[in-house]
């Protein structure tokens, strides 16, 4: 018992020490002087591989779902003659929820992983400790330009998923399924409002973006440098970033929809 | 070359991100900037919205005329006042025309339908609509429904 | 002591913990100026963890480094900077940046801390990289490479700012006979034309002592036996003469430290 206690105890500092370290990590990247002409070619690289490439996977999944969401909401919405407030069922849950939450959690498994799996072998093999040794901040050079990529990309894929699962949505309802494609627009219009949907999940995704990248940074500055450490660090990336997400999204909801 | 080709995807998807969000403000939200303070205010009082909204249709015979730009209650008469912003190039409203609340379907969103009157004078800007529907409220019907079956 | 008149680096009462484990007790040694001076020992022995005191990657826990005079764990981060300027060190894996050119990464330093024009770059890079003899590799990409040409590009990178004190983390490990052979002419040819301080850390013990002019050997945290390579060959320490023999079973076990067999294995059946 008292072993299991000791364990306990220990593990739990060893979390709190971990969070101490991320915090570290932040304000070492992003407090550190910028240097905006270095930066900038660094940081649209990072936009490269982590926004661009995963566009291809936000598209078609955005897709989807906004077709699955049409075709679901018209099955139970037409047993009660309302079949035309599809569109703003469409719209309200894309834009509320699912385009934040599940362009993080692809966010999460296509570009975090890849992150934390970089750093992670540019650790491995020596090279974070190189740019130390020539004098260049690795904190400056590696760590600040993904963790303002990824900021600045998830919102923009959220977008993007947004429109396109909501195009998606359109594409069911009305040319497929029928709908007047005035009132599948007209009631979503009507319905979602831009100050209060729109921008609260541009906020959710910003938040999201945030915490999916930083967990993958540190997780990739944090691993054992050893192969095994660098497939574990990365496991660790997908799952605490989607438990953050999941958790995160709760949270905001309640703090910008919920009446209190 | 190579780097040229990054830095026009990344721009792609910036403006891509830009665009999307242009789109859900103007497509999905109906947000329409060239509404914002066009358009001339009129009034109305119901006994009851029974659910209209702010940013709710006005519309004439279907076809939208404006949007509702507030609501309040009316503290002399106890009535809901609802104020409309129509739109400029609608001049042809006349100062007996009716407004009445409706719902687009059963379960469907309440918007304001608008009847034309005969007067020759026509509505201007800080006017009210004084003939007034209240909207139907499922509950009231039902009661009175009820009511009727049992007097009889 | 006589010929370590002018100290470039002198380590003094290094102590240092891992964890629980103690990698250096008491160490002191002294580095002298543009020579090759080699530190060995068996693996373990925290040889890598000297060369990231040295350049102030790691801090000690007692005791201190003084580079040319100055305390490296004393200066402010910027005259750290100033200080790993002067100092090359080739990774044991060489450590090249993956996302740049051969060139890329030589020219980096030069980028990192200086402004000369890019046609002088260009130029030094390529003189750097003829002096390792991969002038014709430079557009290659670190993955295209070999691991003997990796540690030269490496070599040529680390000597892009004609560095006073340049380290060398295991340069001949996991080499077949030919890049060590080319390895070890480079090494002792750079130092004698270009007159900086090399440090070696190593355990290939033939290679090591073909070029180094003096050598610390280090075991358990201190330093076992120090002097120039024959005075090593000849020396009668059971343990200095296991190791530079090569010899698997002596003073240093071949066991690591585990209960009595005999216990062990029948002492759950009791």
């Amino acid at each position: 018992m008292i072993q299991f206690l000791q364990k306990l105890g220990a593990k739990t500092l060893n979390r709190v020490a971990a969070v101490g370290r991320a915090g570290q990590l932040l304000s070492q990247s992003l407090i550190a002087k910028p240097a905006p002409m270095m930066m900038l070619p660094l940081l649209i690289r990072q936009l490269y591989f982590i926004g661009v490439l995963s566009l291809v996977i936000i598209i078609v999944s955005g897709l989807f779902i906004g077709m699955v969401l049409g075709l679901q909401g018209y099955t139970i919405l037409v047993d009660y003659g309302s079949e035309q407030a599809v569109g703003q069922m469409v719209a309200l849950s894309l834009v509320r929820e699912l385009a934040p939450v599940v362009t993080a959690l692809l966010f999460a498994g296509r570009a975090g992983s890849a992150v934390t799996a970089e750093i992670g072998l540019m650790k491995a093999t020596e090279q974070l400790a190189c740019y130390e040794m020539i004098g260049v901040d690795p904190m400056r050079r590696i760590i600040a330009p993904r963790l303002w990529a990824g900021f600045i990309s998830m919102p923009l894929l959220s977008m993007i998923f947004a429109i396109v699962g909501i195009w998606g949505g359109s594409l069911v309802a009305v040319d497929w399924l029928g709908i007047f494609s005035g009132s599948f627009w007209a009631n979503m219009q009507a319905s979602v409002s831009f100050s209060e949907d729109v921008l609260n999940g541009v906020i959710k995704s910003l938040v999201f973006g945030f915490v999916v990248i930083w967990i993958a940074v540190f997780q990739g500055n944090d691993c054992v440098p050893t192969s095994e450490g660098i497939s574990q660090a990365t496991t660790r990336t997908v799952v605490y970033s989607s438990l953050a997400i999941l958790g995160l999204d709760f949270l905001l909801t309640a703090m910008m929809f919920g009446d209190f | 070359m190579r780097i040229r080709a990054l830095e026009i995807s990344v721009g792609a998807l910036i403006l891509a991100g830009m665009l999307a969000l242009v789109a859900l403000a103007i497509n999905v939200s109906g947000l329409n900037l060239s509404q914002k303070g066009g358009g001339y205010t009129v009034y109305a009082r119901f006994d009851n919205i029974g659910g209209l909204t702010e940013r709710a249709k006005v519309s004439m015979s279907g076809v939208q005329i404006g949007q509702v730009s507030a609501i309040r209650i009316d503290r002399k008469r106890l009535m809901a006042e609802v104020e409309m912003q129509i739109f400029d190039d609608v001049d042809y409203l006349s100062i007996d025309s009716s407004a009445q609340i409706l719902t687009a379907g059963l379960l469907g969103e309440k918007y304001i339908g608008i009847t034309p009157g005969f007067e020759d004078d026509l509505l201007e800007n800080g006017m009210t609509i004084e003939d007034t529907q209240s909207a139907l409220v499922l509950e009231e019907i039902v009661g009175k429904f009820l009511f009727n079956k049992v007097s009889e | 002591m006589a010929q370590l008149n002018d100290t470039h680096i002198e380590v003094s009462n290094l102590s240092f913990w891992r964890g629980e484990r103690k990698i250096f007790d008491d160490l002191s040694l002294t580095i002298p100026r543009g020579k090759i001076t080699a530190i060995m020992g068996p693996s373990g022995t925290g040889k890598t963890t000297l060369l990231k005191l040295i350049g102030g990657q790691l801090t000690p826990d007692q005791g201190s480094i003084r580079v040319d005079g100055d305390n490296v764990h004393a200066l402010s981060r910027r005259r750290l900077f100033e200080l790993r300027a002067k100092m090359g060190m080739l990774f044991q894996s060489g450590a090249l940046f993956t996302d740049m050119t051969v060139a890329e990464n030589v020219a980096f330093p030069l980028r990192v801390h200086t402004d000369l024009p890019e046609s002088v770059v260009r130029d030094l890079v390529l003189m750097k990289l003829n002096a390792v003899g991969l002038r014709g590799a430079s557009e290659l990409k670190p993955a295209e490479l070999s691991g003997g040409m990796a540690r030269r590009a490496a070599l040529a990178r680390a000597i892009a700012l004609d560095p006073d004190f340049l380290m060398y983390d295991e340069p001949f490990a996991g080499q077949d006979p030919i890049a060590m052979g080319v390895l070890i002419n480079l090494i002792s040819r750079l130092n004698r034309a270009l007159g900086h301080t090399s440090v070696i850390v190593s355990h290939d013990i033939q290679e090591t002592l073909s070029i180094a002019d003096y050598v610390y050997l280090i075991s358990d945290g201190k330093v076992l036996a120090q002097g120039a390579p024959d005075q090593l060959n000849g020396s009668e320490d059971p343990r200095v003469e296991q190791f530079m023999k090569g010899r698997p079973d002596g003073p240093v076990p071949f066991h690591f430290p585990a209960p009595s067999f005999k216990d062990q294995l029948f002492g759950d059946s009791q």
